[in-house]
Formats: C-alpha cells, structure tokens, sequence
C-alpha cells in the first residue's frame, strides 16, 4: 500500500510544478520558453548539484568517522568522558544548523600557514566544516542509541565467555549494532543532503546558488516558478530513493 | 541595570569582549525584537503544522481515493525537498504571481509579506513530518480499544474523540517533542527571505559592531537556551500525560 502511494508522489510533484508554471506564464509567451531556458542552465545548476552532493559526501565521511568516536564516548565507562561526549552531543544537536555553517564561515580562517606554504581554505570547505558539526552529534546519538538497544544479556554473555570489555564492544555489540544503525544513518544523510542548499546563504556556489544566477541571468519573472520547481524536483528525486530504501530497511529489521 | 551596562562596557575595553546589546539600548532592541520574531515564527509555523498534521491524517483514513493521494504525495514530497528551496519556491516563485496591493506611498507590495510566506514555508515543511507523526500514533492505538469504547455505547466519533485520540496522542508525543525542536531550529532559514528573526538581526548587529565572534557565541547559546526550554517544557509535559504500564519507570 506504501509503495502505491509512493508513485503518486511524483505525480503530485510534477503536477505542483507544471500547474504553477501553466498559471504563471503570461498569454503569449508559451511554456516551451520556460523548459528552453531550464534546458539551456541545466549543466550550470547541475555543476552546482555536484558541489551539493559533493559536500554531503564528505561530511557524512568525516561526521561519521568523529560521530562514532564520539558515541563510543557517551557509553564509555570514563564518567567524565561519557559527560563531555554528551554534552559535546546535545550542544552539537540543539544548535540551528544555519547558526552552525555562520559560525564556521565566520570564525575558521580563509587561509593557513603551513611550513611557509599559503593555503587557501575555499568557502565550500568551510561550510562542510560546519555541516560535519551536527552530522557528528547526529551519528553519535544514532550510535549510543544503538549500543544500548542490545540487550544487556549480550554483555554478561560476553563477559562470561572471558571477552574483555572492548573486545565485547568491537565483536559482538557493534556488529550487531550496524543493522540497526544503517537506517537511522541514511535518514540523516538525505536529510544532509536536504541542508546542503543552506551553503548557498554564506556564499556558496552550489546548485541554489546557481539557479539563482541563472535566473538573475534571466531576468524574466515566469522562470522563478519552473527554475526554483525544477530544483525542488532534483532534489527529491535524490533524496526520495534514499527514502524508499530506508523504510524498507526498517521493516526488514522489524520483523 | 546600571551596573551590568558598565560592566560590560569594561569587558569591551579591557578584554575586547564587545557584547552591544547588553550595553547598547539600539542593539538591544533589536535583538530582542529579532528573539520575538524567532519565537512568533515558531508559534505560528508549530499551531498551522499541528493542525496540517491532524488534517492531513485524517485525510489520510479518508475514503475518498484522490484526498488520500493528495495526502500521500503532499507528505512524501515536502519530506524530500530542501526546507531552504522549499522556502525560496514559495517566497520568490509563488510570491511573484500572487496579487500586490499599494502601500502608504503608492508602492506595489506583495499581499503576502516575506514573514507570512516564512511560516506558511516552514507550516508546510513541519506538517508534512507531522501527518506521518499523527498517523503512527493512531496505528498504535489497538482496534479492541475502540471497539470497546463503541460497545460501552459511544459513538464512533465519540470514541475516536474520547478514547482513541487521547492514546495516541501520547504515544506520538516524544515524535512530536523532535519534530518541534526541528522547527524551532528551522526558523533560522527565514533569514534567506529577509525576514528580521534573531540571525537577521545578529547580522545586521555584527556588522555594525563588528563583531562577530561574540554575537556567534550569543546567538549559538540563545538558541541552544530556547531549544532546550522547549525539550524541558515538552518533557515535563510528557511525563505528566504518561499512561500507566507503559514504558519504564
């Protein structure tokens, strides 16, 4: 019944955008104008549209990498590191991911100085700087809430067979957690790749960006409806499979 | 009050921790508007995204085939797209055919303003991770309940609005809990539409001031500040609606 319904969302995505272009094009121009101007910008917005999926890429990579590290730190055994991880975790969490980018746009350096060598940090990587922040607390959540989902029988169990305890956690607990993480882990990566047009705000020049160029190009108003329509479409058509594959994850683990 | 300002007029020229808008009147006002207009977004945006979810649930049990589509696309698409894209669509793509009136001196000015178009944006957004919030928490509730509500002699709204949806509210409540927090940290991406929230004004704050390290670490603690009054609040009111026997504790 599920996936029924999934087909008619594109539908309905494609009827919003084309309904709303139709009504905004004035009476003699045709919307043959409108498709002629997407097709003329596509490569442009779609270099953007690389950056887009560039950038998640990299700081899924790196988030997870350090999010992992750092739920390994909320279940630690250390009281004063289990207390840093999570406070480091809920800050990282809580903040708005837009403050977040501002913040590592406007405070990391736009250059650094290594053994005499001037290198400059581009823009794009400062702002995956500041999308990775809250990729990482995101993944250690997802990674605490993992571990303590196994059932404390799997430690005891372990401990009994002589397993030490990071023994136990890296042969027996985290592979059993990587099941359960998976679908978690891929719902915050489309939702990643949802925040990575919050880079085009401090200046970056990725697929939003792009099509805002494009249109002030233009400079014809009938374009904003099917440019900026065109764009929500790319988008969920990347975001959308991603989608799918997760709720289908989950109902296999929930059987 | 006096006092605080001086004390921070000192932080300025001894530290060079220059926080304006504890000593300046004009900085201060506007900070305090851009926080208004942050929690007003939020409020508004979180009552039309609630009723969106209850509405868009319901119309999803709907007989009615093509309301049930519409539901369905509606929720998978707005679930799928970029919040900002999302925004920009609205504001600058449906904004420009939409009707203009004349203000005070004659200009054209669109009948939906950037703030209206912000919350009807993150309304949409919202409600869309509401309907499917709503629906799990009616799935939960067991059909015996309310086929027991109907046998004790209540009527099927009855029990749908006695029995049913007091249950699921609850047990959708720490969704719901998530969903608002999201909202509130949503509200930042209103700035790209030039709407004066508290990361609008903080810009406009930090570039006359100059400076910015220090209303960063400001607006970073007044959001985390309100954030998580709002997981309290929500907290607190969770345990107090907890059905007995469920959970632990």
């Amino acid at each position: 019944m599920r996936r029924a319904a999934e087909g008619k969302a594109v539908c309905f995505a494609v009827l919003l955008v084309l309904a709303a272009s139709a009504w905004a094009q004035p009476a003699h121009s045709d919307i043959d104008g409108a498709l002629a101007a997407l097709v003329r910008w596509a490569p442009l917005i779609g270099e953007g549209f690389v950056l887009n999926v560039l950038i998640s890429v990299i700081a899924m990579t790196v988030g997870t990498v350090l999010g992992l590290l750092l739920g390994l730190g909320q279940v630690a055994r250390m009281r004063w590191l289990s207390r840093l991880s999570a406070a480091l975790t809920q800050f990282f969490r809580n903040a708005p991911w837009l403050v977040l980018l501002f913040y590592c746009i406007y405070v990391l350096p736009f250059r650094i100085t290594l053994v005499g060598t001037t290198l400059a940090i581009p823009n794009w990587v400062r702002a995956t700087v500041g999308l990775t922040l809250p990729v990482m607390a995101n993944v250690s959540e997802i990674v605490r809430g993992a571990v303590q989902s196994v059932p404390s029988g799997q430690w005891e169990g372990s401990a009994s067979l002589a397993l030490s305890r990071s023994q136990t956690l890296w042969l027996v607990i985290l592979p059993q957690c990587l099941k359960r993480m998976l679908p978690p882990w891929m719902n915050l990566y489309a939702i990643l790749l949802m925040s990575t047009p919050l880079a085009s705000i401090v200046g970056v020049e990725e697929a939003l960006t792009m099509t805002r160029n494009a249109l002030g190009a233009e400079r014809r108003s009938e374009l904003l409806i099917p440019f900026y329509g065109a764009l929500l479409v790319a988008f969920f058509l990347a975001c959308w499979p991603i989608a799918l594959l997760t709720r289908r994850l989950e109902a296999r683990a929930a059987v | 009050m006096d006092l605080i300002e001086s004390l921070f007029r000192e932080l300025n020229a001894s530290a060079g921790i220059n926080l304006t808008i504890v000593y300046d009147p004009f900085d201060r006002s506007r900070f305090w508007s851009g926080f208004l207009m942050t929690v007003y977004l939020a409020a508004a945006a979180l009552l039309a995204s609630l009723a969106l979810g209850v509405l868009g649930a319901a119309a999803q049990k709907s007989p009615i085939a093509p309301l049930r589509w519409l539901t369905d696309g509606y929720v998978a698409f707005f679930r799928n797209t970029p919040p900002l894209v999302q925004m920009y669509f609205f504001f600058f793509g449906l904004g420009s055919i939409t009707p203009t009136v004349p203000d005070d001196l004659g200009f054209p000015t669109p009948l939906i303003g950037n703030v209206a178009w912000a919350i009807v944006a993150l309304a949409l957004f919202a409600g869309a991770f509401n309907v499917e919030i709503f629906r799990s928490g009616l799935e939960a509730v067991p059909k015996g309940t309310a086929e027991a509500a109907t046998a004790l002699g209540l009527t099927r709204l009855q029990s749908f609005r006695l029995v049913v949806l007091p249950l699921a509210f609850r047990t959708c409540l720490p969704a719901l809990n998530n969903n608002l927090v999201n909202l509130v940290k949503t509200t930042t991406l209103a700035y790209a539409i030039g709407v004066p929230e508290m990361l609008y004004v903080s810009n406009q704050i930090w570039s006359d001031a100059l400076n910015v390290p220090e209303m960063m670490t400001m607006l970073l603690l007044v959001y985390i500040g309100l954030v998580s009054l709002l997981v309290w609040a929500m907290h607190r009111w969770e345990s107090a609606m907890r059905l007995p026997g469920f959970g632990e504790r």
